[in-house]
This record gives C-alpha cells, structure tokens and sequence, in this order.
C-alpha cells in the first residue's frame, strides 16, 4: 500500500476512534460539560491534561526548532515542564480545594471583586483565541501535506471534528478523547525516535541514544560527531548556545509561570474527585510528557546529523541533486525545502557560511524526519495521525474555556444572573460553536504573526493570572486593589514591550536594545515582577482583605471538605 | 473548623511551607542551576557521551521534575493524615 492509502487509514480509524468516544461519553449536565462532573480517575486527568498541553506546536515545530537551536533549544524543554512543578506544587491542589468551574472564578471570588473578575475573564479569551488559531492552522498544514488536499478544505475537517466533540460532549467528552488522543500522539513521536536511534546508535531508547556512540563502528560519541560536522561546516556547536545566559534565563522562567498560568491547564485540576487526586493528576501529567519532552532532543540531534548526511554526503562535499532523496522533492513541492545552486556544480550543499545553498524550514523536521530515515510507510502514516491528535486535542480543550468564560463567567456572573443551568448549557454550546468558527477563519487566513502571538499569550499568562493566583492563596491579606492593580501593571508593562517590538519596531528587536538584554519573549518574567511589586505596594496603602475572605483562604489550605467543583 | 485546634492548623502551613521550599530549592538548582548559570562548568564533565550541563538543561532537569511531584504528593498525602485533614 502507498503512503497515501495508509494515511487515509490510520488517520480515518483514529478520527471513527474520537468521535465514538465523544458520543458515548456525551455531557448531559452544565456540570459535565465544564468539569466532566468532577469523576475523572487521577491517571486518566494525567493523560488528558498531557494531551491537551501537547499542541501542534510541540509535536509538529519543538523537536525542529531544538534541531536548529542546539542547547538554546532547553529554554522549551524546561520552560514547558518546569512550569508543571509550580502548578502542581503551589496551584493545582488549592485551586481543586476551592472547588470552583474557572480561573476567573476563583479570582473574582478570591478578591471579591467584579473588576477583577472581568479583567480575568477577558485575558483567559484572549489568550485562549491566540492559541486556539495556531493550532487550527496545524491541522490545516497536516491534512494538506499528508492527504494532499488544499489548506482550507484540511481546516475545514478539522473544525468540522472539532466542533463534533466539544459541542456535544463538553469536558466529559474532550476527556476521555483526549486520552485516546495522547495514546495516538506519543506512539507517533516515540516509534520514529526509536527506529532512527537504533540506526544511528544500535540504542532502542532515543535518551540513551542521544549520549551513545555512533554504530558505525568509529566509537565516537553521537553529540561529539554532531558538534564537530556543525563547526566543519561554520555554524555553532550544537551543545553550545548562541543566545546570552539572562535571555536564557528569562525566557524559560517566563514559558514556566506562562504554563502554570494557562486557564486550559489549570481547569484541568478541577476534574478530579479529591485534592490529593489532583497533586497525582499533575504528576502524571507531567510524566507523560516527559515521555515526548525527553525523545524531542535526542530526535532532534538525530535529526539534524541525518540531514547533514543526507545532504552533504559522507564525504561532505554535496550530493548529486539529479539523485537526490524522494523527500527533498516532495517537501520542494509545498516551498518548504529550496536549493539554489550557486557554484552551478549540480550538488547540493548546506552549510552555515556562503557555501550554503539549502533553505530548510526548520518546522518540518518531524514530518519529514521518518522520510529522511527511510522508515516505512505506515511510520509516516502514523505521524500524520499524532499531528492530528495534537492539535485537535489542544484546540478542544481551549474551545471549552472560551465557551466556559462566555457562558459561565460573562453570561450567568455578570449578564443573566438567573438562566437556567439548561439555558447556560446552550449558551455554553453556542460559544463553542461560534468560537470554532472564528479559529477556522484565522486558520484558512492566518495573521502573519501566529509565532509571535504564541509569545504574546505566554507572556500575558506569566503578568497576568500566575501573580494573581499566587497572592490569592499564599497571602490572606492581599485584597483587591493590590490584586487588581497587579494584574493590569504586569498586562499592560508586557504588552507594551512585545507590541512595541514585535509589532510596532521589529526592525529595533536586537539585544542591544533590549533592557538588560531580555528579549520580548522572556519579557513575562519581569511583567510578573512588576505584577507582585505593584500589588504589594497598593495593598501596602490600603486596608486588608475582610475577615470572611481570610476565612476563605484558610479553608482552602487543607484538603478536607472539599466536595465536587460546583457552580456556586 | 477541621483541626483539631490552632496551633494545629498553623503547624500544618508551616510544615506545608517548609516542604514547598525544599522541593522549589531543587526545582530552581536544576534548571537554572546546573541547566542555565552554571552549564559552561558543569560543561567541563562528561556525563557517558553528554556534556554533563548539556544533559541537565535537555534531559536530567525534566526527569527531575516528575520526581519531585511525586514525592510532594507522598509527603502532603502524609501530612494531611497526620494532621487528620485528609479526605475520605
């Protein structure tokens, strides 16, 4: 069978797979749509919280973007799962003890404040729509290179399933495909890595591999190989970095506290019976990403000596193009690979000084690596398949907090104070509806800025609600204002670097111009800074929070009497 | 009120809090630590066919990190027993 045929199979029987799921575990409740009714074992939260954090963007671009970073690549690989210690450790089992179905809930309840509650609900929109529209366009890119269909009739499909799943099923559904996704997503990332290090290295897990011996007998180590065919060919060591410690530093603290601050993660705790459910929620979660976070590197080192090999040649000189390799010609064909020659010898060559005449875009790394490796078909099948998985489970779970925040936390806490739980269902679903229509629209038209955006929601979750949260339970005393001002200093300090850099003056983004060497994407770090000072301060100039919140806080700093997340 | 009495409910944050720092001390000195400020020594070690700063910033850090929840979450599932506040 050709690459086609199995990709129409594999794809087609996970799709069959997701949406008997989402029929039989239908919601029937408000309570089910937004929490899955509270009853999701710990193992399974684990595995759905894992899915719904592994987006397109991990699976399809992390282990490309590594491959090309070298060490600075570790600023995603710490970044994305150190943030999972915070949450588990000073978020998650709080939260759950409070019992509550949102982020904007606890912080409007929290600082008794309609003021803040807004400012939450509309930063958790906001960031949820940015994200919800990159993974769209993931879909999009996945169907149209492995179906070989056009861009928009691949998005289309996507919101078509998307908007199945989510509309009917709510959480309760989204749940429990969310594990089978995760089955589909890891089995996709972990085989390729397999099959590739035991080629390069005779090593069946791609981590041992990473550090082992080339198997072609040289008895040289597979990093040391790599680093010294990079500076052969002038570019930087691979497992040195290029960018300056204090950017490295602040790049990783921020994606941290912008992952512990992400509401389609934290709702996720809220779906487990029991706090202590929801400390081992997080630990599993965190262990089966580990799982892919672990295997990106080591397939991202693999990567890219196999396609320095494959290219260059073993000799290192360039390869005949008339011969060249059937995945250089198909990735040609979506603009993705280009060669120019320019020595007019007929070779290829890539290299990172004037000899170079290879563009390669580094997104295409784990689509195209089993094709480099000369893996068989089903393995690329398979890929495609964990694509799809990725970014429907993300864009699902993010659905269900746009249409949460409207429904719930705009609707029924600020609008319509008295619609009835069937009524709120429906807006529920609606919001749902109109927000998959709105993400397909931004997936067949992107905004020319998806990466820059992505940076954009981490930093305004790092400013935003991580500080907020943190006072909320950690302080008894912080009140309203302090909160209040701290959320908007920390937004408004980290949106108006990112804007003025990203979008204003990109031409000046050079880190001669930036403070102290910080670069936009790690800006959050000091947004969250200026969050906890400014809050400080303000709470310092006015009085307490009231006895009945101090209560509030005590109680949720132990985990008896916590019932199941209820809407109020 | 679910303890059995003040100072019990104090003692609980306190030993609550001392565990939150022990375990975010080892968070912060293997990431930022050996991962970040201090991976051009620790790059000075090999560490089978890693350079050992390398490996933390791009492996040992995340295995670090499962670790750590679990053992936050035996510690507190103790804590909340012997301080009778755990759930049924």
């Amino acid at each position: 069978m050709d690459i086609q045929t199995l990709t129409f199979l594999i794809v087609g029987a996970t799709f069959v797979l997701y949406i008997a799921i989402a029929i039989w575990a239908r919601a029937g409740s408000t309570n089910d749509f937004y929490v899955a009714g509270g009853g999701v074992p710990p193992v399974l939260n684990g595995m759905a919280t894992a899915a719904d954090w592994m987006s397109a963007a991990s699976f399809i671009s992390m282990a490309g973007l590594i491959s090309f970073m070298g060490y600075d690549g570790a600023v995603y690989l710490m970044g994305w799962t150190g943030g999972y210690v915070l949450l588990a450790l000073c978020l998650a089992p709080y939260l759950r003890k409070f019992g509550k179905f949102t982020v904007p809930d606890f912080i409007g309840d929290r600082y008794y404040s309609q003021t803040a509650r807004t400012v939450a609900v509309f930063c958790a929109i906001f960031v949820c729509f940015t994200y919800v529209a990159g993974q769209m366009r993931g879909v999009g890119v996945v169907f149209s290179r492995f179906l070989e269909v056009d861009i928009v009739t691949g998005v289309l499909i996507g919101m078509a399933i998307v908007f199945f799943y989510t509309v009917l099923g709510g959480m309760k559904g989204i749940t429990y495909t969310q594990v089978a996704q995760f089955c589909v997503m890891v089995f996709a990332y972990v085989v390729p890595a397999v099959f590739i290090s035991i080629m390069l290295t005779g090593h069946i897990l791609p981590q041992t591999g990473f550090g082992a011996t080339l198997a072609d007998g040289s008895g040289v180590y597979m990093l040391e190989n790599l680093d010294r065919i990079l500076v052969d060919l002038g570019f930087n060591e691979y497992t040195s970095g290029t960018k300056s410690t204090i950017d490295v530093f602040f790049i990783t603290f921020a994606l941290m506290v912008g992952t512990a601050g992400l509401p389609h993660v934290i709702v996720r705790f809220f779906t487990v019976p029991k706090v202590s459910d929801a400390r081992k929620s997080a630990g599993w979660a965190l262990a089966f990403i580990a799982i892919v976070y672990t295997t990106a590197p080591s397939l991202a080192a693999f990567a890219r000596t196999n396609m320095i090999d494959t290219i260059n040649g073993p000799d290192m000189q360039g390869t005949e193009y008339a011969e060249a390799p059937m995945w250089i010609k198909n990735w040609e064909k979506t603009g993705l690979i280009e060669w120019n020659d320019q020595n007019n010898d007929g070779k290829m060559f890539y290299s990172g000084d004037e000899r170079n005449e290879m563009q390669v875009d580094r997104d295409i790394m784990v689509l195209a690596n089993p094709e480099i490796a000369n893996l068989p078909a089903w393995v690329i099948a398979l890929v495609a398949a964990g694509g799809v998985a990725a970014a429907l489970s993300t864009s699902a779970g993010l659905l269900l907090v746009i249409s949460t925040s409207v429904s719930h936390d705009l609707l029924k806490r600020n609008f319509a104070p008295n619609i009835s739980d069937k009524a709120e269902l429906l807006y529920a679903r609606m919001a749902a509806a109109i927000a998959i229509l709105i993400a397909g629209y931004f997936g067949i038209n992107p905004p020319g800025f998806v990466a820059q955006v992505v940076a954009f929601a981490f930093g305004l979750a790092a400013s935003s609600f991580f500080p907020a949260i943190i006072m909320g339970i950690f302080s008894k005393r912080m009140n309203d204002k302090g909160a209040v001002a701290g959320m908007l200093a920390g937004i408004t300090f980290t949106a108006a670097y990112i804007i003025y850099f990203k979008f204003i003056n990109p031409a000046a983004s050079v880190p001669e111009n930036w403070w102290f060497g910080i670069s936009p994407e790690g800006i959050g770090t000091l947004g969250m800074v200026v969050n906890f000072v400014v809050a400080f301060l303000v709470f310092k100039c006015t009085k307490d929070a009231p006895e009945e919140i101090q209560q509030l806080v005590e109680s949720i700093r132990y985990p008896k009497g916590s019932g199941a997340a209820s809407a109020h | 009120m679910a303890f059995r009495n003040d100072d019990d409910k104090v003692a609980y944050w306190k030993e609550n809090l001392s565990l939150l720092v022990k375990l975010l001390v080892i968070w912060f000195v293997v990431s930022f630590g050996a991962g970040i400020l201090f991976v051009d020594a620790l790059n000075q070690i090999q560490f089978f066919g890693f350079k050992l700063g390398f490996w933390f910033a791009q492996q040992g850090a995340i295995y670090v990190f499962v670790a750590l929840i679990f053992v936050y979450m035996a510690k507190m599932n103790a804590l909340d027993k012997k301080y009778g506040v755990n759930e049924e």
